[in-house]
């Protein structure tokens, strides 16, 4: 493990960074009253990194809100107490409480663009904090400021002072951010969603960086995600949110190999691990949805989805148990024990705040390891999905050049690559590589400045509006965004009828029909069909665009992170569903996304794009093992894994993507590459190396020597576990 | 507002990340304007309670609506005026009713708001007044919007040059004063009711097209509306069935702002002698006629002054009460 150890001193000598017992808080939104965390008792000792985890709506931010006295007019607190380094929050003046805030405790957001001021210099805002905080004159909080860059790695402090956030990469802006969080030692940092919305590389420079400033600081931090493979990176212990309140807690390594609540075991069940393909399982799901907020729930709030749930568990909410085996058998018996009438029985208390000890909010943690799991779909074989049978899509040297002001930037420069009946192919890249674009001048979206597309043999015209409309029925494109991917002043039985009567060309007798079908296909349930989208919660919007996108039966369909503004659990329902489509429909995928275990999970071949360019093409096993492209070595290493038994190696790339206007001469890699050459990856533009299998990547380092130098600094744990 | 659409400026609403891609939904729960912390909720409902809430949601904004006081002060005073226009004649005196022995008579029980040069009731006219200006003044705007709608439809589904020549013309447009415009207008085309109408709608339909264009670029770049593409709908279905539907707010908020500004418009004209002709009771008219008695009977300039300030007044109130209650 690689994070900072806690301190020496036991609970009772230094008062806990974070406490907090029993906190209920109640938000009051257009009349009612949403519940949104209930009876929530956690510690964070100083020094230690703990980490909360849950889905989108679990209570993790506004759990750090209250930390801060930051929640919204509609919110209160009903009951329980935060303590911050042993001071009560709420009794705080407001005097007080500013002094507090960014002194005590500090929190870095999610995005970095809105907490940096767009109208004041970095330097000004920088020493703004010191000037507050520790009553500095400005020369010396300048100073000061110009320090606390250089210590969170920015290349160039002094003219980085002089600069406006706008003027910043999105990891520098992130980076300063954490520099003023930190610059006046708080003893408490909490990090909200900090990388989510980074590039993989930029993530893990961050990571780095935050790893190394808290062995350094003695800061406590609370780490809130949904990524689990933060998690396990960054936090000694780990909190299990679910519907507002704590499910599971204790320390990530136990927690993650040996989860002991359905809820958590679910959560670890439905993530694809890298090496993971759609071939060897299909992955598993929770079923059900999230509880409404505000909704009232009898007994454990998890009962209504969990695969083990008992009568008993409808009964009466679970306390927290500890674990292990001894203290798990309590809630056992306390299940078994409990007497028809749930207001008799006397609660078991636990203690949750002990560090090392594990606690679950079940009655039946022994039994979670064998949890029952759903029946697997397994994606048949490329060759049953008559993959091999010839291309289907042809993309022939396709540019497309867009302009910046007085800039041109080539956001797609010469990608070739084709695509066989049946597969799915996946793109890989950072933003600003081209997947999208690519993408866009594929369906007729935008128009290639030059190069072709060709379809079924077919040269397609370049702008959908010019093609004919058995074209544009054969390929179709599923969006990111499931808030605006469709239309919100139309019933979803409209858009679906829309879609069938313009695809399939059907006729008013068989629309309906074919709706109900589609609807089936796609399990969102008929009384779904009468509601505008504002009224489908995010998986069920993507389902009705997936079955939007097959109205007319397409030959292919173009995926562009169709899952990653889902949830973790949602997003495998909506992958499993791809997958079921594709062989149900004998459909081809391009499958765009930055998140490489899903791509690894679901393609079948892999192209990885940087900076305009189709670097590496393979098959997903070829690219993601060695010999491959070192773009892709880097990117592999630098995601967060979930796995314990592997150690990563981690390659931390040099400098900052280039701008698209001004490319690198020669490789266009060469000037973050660890694995550089020389001048000649400099001055020649790379060939394409090509291994016996067909897995090609664009480099001067033959295939071979590739090979060996990738594996000879992993001697023993492979990438894929 | 968004000037030239740079294909690549990151979609705002299409970050990564469950948390910050997914709008909030409808069911978000706000936080104290803390930058990124948003709690991002997704969609989480139930299935039965979602049509429910549904409509729960349409009473609330109407309950909201008529709670707020500013909405509610501004209905109450339109409402009574387009009372007042449709049957003042049935419930006061005569307003055309002339009086040789009770001319400038100051306000009394016999004559609540007094009497004009002409003996005609004053109360009577300033009631009665509000025909005029509420027929021309929806009219216009209505002639305003759907001009404006179009041309802003067009303007921003289409880009490129078709948006490039269009907004010049309306730069143009816009340098145009309205009044003296009107002016030129009517004294070459004449004075007749439906041309003050034709002309204030005109006049408007530069500003309002802007605003209908504004909304327009934000959401063609939706992708809703890519899938529309995609599915080969035609530019004139995606304009108005796909697009328009989703940017009714700020049409309407737009339509009530120039309901004001026509109201007095139409009043300035008439007060300037273009419009309408005595003996009708319209404001802006009786204004300008009785303007030099001013100084000796006051009321008779007085009523029909503040009766149109407080239509205004009142159609502003309207306008900000609506802002505020679409804007949660």
């Amino acid at each position: 493990m690689s994070t900072a150890e806690q301190l020496g001193n036991g609970p009772d000598a230094a008062p806990a960074a974070l406490e907090v017992r029993d906190l209920e808080v109640t938000f009051h939104r257009r009349g009612r009253d949403l519940p949104v965390l209930k009876g929530v008792t956690m510690r964070i000792s100083p020094g230690e990194a703990y980490g909360l985890v849950g889905e989108s709506g679990c209570g993790k931010t506004t759990l750090a809100m209250a930390a801060m006295r930051y929640l919204a007019a509609n919110g209160t607190v009903d009951a329980g107490t935060v303590l911050v380094d042993g001071q009560d929050v709420s009794t705080l003046s407001e005097e007080a409480l500013r002094k507090w805030r960014g002194g005590k405790v500090a929190m870095v957001y999610q995005d970095p663009a809105t907490a940096l001021s767009p109208a004041m210099r970095i330097g000004d805002q920088l020493a703004e904090v010191y000037h507050y905080h520790e009553g500095m004159a400005k020369a010396e909080a300048l100073e000061h400021a110009r320090e606390s860059l250089r210590r969170v790695a920015i290349p160039d402090p002094d003219a980085t002072l002089r600069r406006y956030p706008f003027e910043l990469s999105g990891g520098q802006q992130q980076r300063v951010v954490i520099a003023m969080a930190l610059s006046v030692n708080p003893k408490l940092l909490i990090l909200d969603e900090p990388t989510t919305g980074l590039d993989a590389t930029v993530e893990a420079e961050i990571l780095d960086l935050v790893e190394e400033l808290q062995g350094r600081i003695n800061a406590a931090i609370l780490l809130i995600t949904h990524n689990l493979g933060l998690v396990r990176r960054l936090c000694s212990r780990v909190g299990v949110l679910y519907a507002g309140r704590l499910v599971e807690q204790g320390p990530a390594r136990d927690v993650f190999t040996d989860p002991r609540h359905p809820y958590t075991m679910g959560l670890m069940r439905c993530v694809p691990r890298l090496g993971m393909n759609k071939t060897d399982a299909a992955l598993q799901t929770i079923p059900g949805t999230l509880p409404a907020l505000g909704e009232p729930l009898k007994g454990c709030v998890y009962s209504a989805r969990c695969p083990m749930a008992k009568p008993v568990c409808t009964r009466r909410e679970p306390d927290l148990f500890a674990w292990p085996s001894d203290e798990g058998q309590k809630g056992r018996a306390a299940a078994e024990a409990m007497p028809a009438d749930p207001e008799s029985y006397s609660p078991h208390h636990a203690n949750p705040v002990g560090e090392g000890a594990r606690h679950s909010r079940c009655y039946f943690t022994v039994d979670v390891p064998e949890m029952p799991a759903e029946t697997p779909v397994l994606a048949t074989s490329l060759e049953a999905r008559g993959a091999t049978e010839g291309d289907v899509l042809e993309i022939d040297d396709v540019v497309r050049t867009f302009k910046d002001g007085r800039k041109q930037l080539t956001a797609v420069a010469d990608v070739s690559l084709n695509l066989r009946k049946g597969e799915t192919f996946g793109l890989v890249g950072e933003s600003g590589s081209g997947k999208t674009t690519l993408a866009k001048c594929v369906t007729g979206l935008l128009a290639p400045d030059s190069g072709t597309v060709a379809f079924e043999g077919g040269v397609l015209r370049p702008t959908a509006g010019k093609r004919s409309q058995d074209a544009l029925r054969a390929i179709q494109m599923v969006f990111q965004n499931p808030d605006s991917t469709l239309n919100p002043a139309w019933t979803t039985r409209s858009i679906l009828t829309r879609a069938v009567r313009k695809l399939a060309g059907a006729k008013s007798g068989s629309v309906r029909a074919k709706v109900d079908k589609l609807s089936a296909d796609v399990r969102v349930e008929p009384r779904f069909l009468f509601q505008k989208p504002m009224e489908l919660s995010g998986g069920q919007k993507q389902r009705v665009a997936i079955a939007r996108a097959f109205a007319g039966d397409p030959t292919l369909v173009i995926c562009d992170e169709p899952a990653s503004a889902l949830d973790v659990s949602v997003q495998a329902s909506i992958l499993n569903l791809l997958v079921e489509l594709q062989t149900k429909e004998q459909a081809s995928y391009v499958f765009i996304s930055h998140d490489l275990a899903v791509v690894r999970y679901i393609s079948d071949r892999i192209g990885v794009m940087y900076l305009a360019e189709l670097i590496e093409v393979g098959s997903a096993e070829e690219v993601f093992n060695p010999p491959h492209h070192p773009y892709t070595e880097a990117l592999l290493s630098s995601i967060p894994k979930l796995d314990f038994d592997t150690e990563q190696q981690r390659i931390a790339l040099r400098g900052t993507m280039p701008s698209l206007s001004e490319p690198p001469s020669g490789c266009r890699f060469h000037t973050r590459c660890h694995r550089i050459l020389g001048d000649i990856c400099e001055e020649q533009e790379p060939p394409f190396q090509e291994t016996p299998t067909g897995h090609t990547y664009k480099c001067h380092i033959p295939p071979d020597e590739l090979l060996a130098l990738q594996t000879a600094e992993r001697p023993a744990a492979p990438v894929e576990a | 507002m968004p000037e030239r659409g740079d294909p690549l400026a990151p979609n705002p609403a299409t970050t990564e990340g469950p948390e910050s891609g997914a709008d909030i939904g409808f069911l978000e729960l706000e936080t104290a304007g803390v930058p990124g912390g948003g709690l991002g909720e997704q969609q989480l409902l139930a299935d039965d309670a979602a049509a429910l809430e549904q409509r729960r949601q349409r009473r609330y904004l109407a309950r909201a609506l008529l709670r707020s006081p500013t909405f509610m002060t501004g209905l109450v005073i339109v409402l009574f005026w387009i009372f007042m226009a449709l049957f003042s004649t049935f419930i006061t005196q005569s307003p055309t009713d002339v009086d040789a022995a009770a001319i400038l008579k100051a306000p009394s029980p016999a004559h609540w708001f007094g009497t004009d040069d002409l003996g005609r009731d004053v109360l009577a006219r300033t009631m009665a007044g509000a025909r005029t200006v509420l027929i021309i003044a929806p009219l216009a705007t209505l002639l305003a919007l759907l001009w404006g709608g179009i041309i802003g439809l067009i303007a921003g589904f289409y880009r490129g040059l078709t948006d490039e020549i269009i907004m010049r013309l309306i730069d143009v447009l816009l340098a145009l004063p309205i009044i003296i415009t009107s002016i030129l207008i009517l004294s070459l085309l004449g004075k007749s009711l439906a041309i003050v109408i034709i002309v204030i709608g005109a006049l408007f339909t530069p500003v309002v097209s802007r605003t209908v264009r504004a909304a327009v670029i934000g959401e063609r770049e939706r992708e809703y509306v890519m899938a529309a593409r995609l599915r080969g709908e035609r530019s004139a279905f995606v304009m108005s069935r796909e697009i328009l539907p989703n940017i009714t707010q700020p049409i309407i908020v737009e339509g009530t702002i120039r309901l004001g500004y026509a109201v007095f418009t139409a009043a300035t004209l008439s007060f300037l002698g273009f419009g309408l002709q005595p003996p009708s009771p319209d404001w802006g008219l009786t204004i300008a006629t009785e303007r030099s008695f001013l100084p000796i009977a006051a009321w008779t300039v007085l009523f029909p002054a503040a009766a149109l300030a407080s239509l205004v007044v009142a159609v502003n109130l309207i306008t900000d009460g609506l802002g505020r209650v679409f804007s949660r």
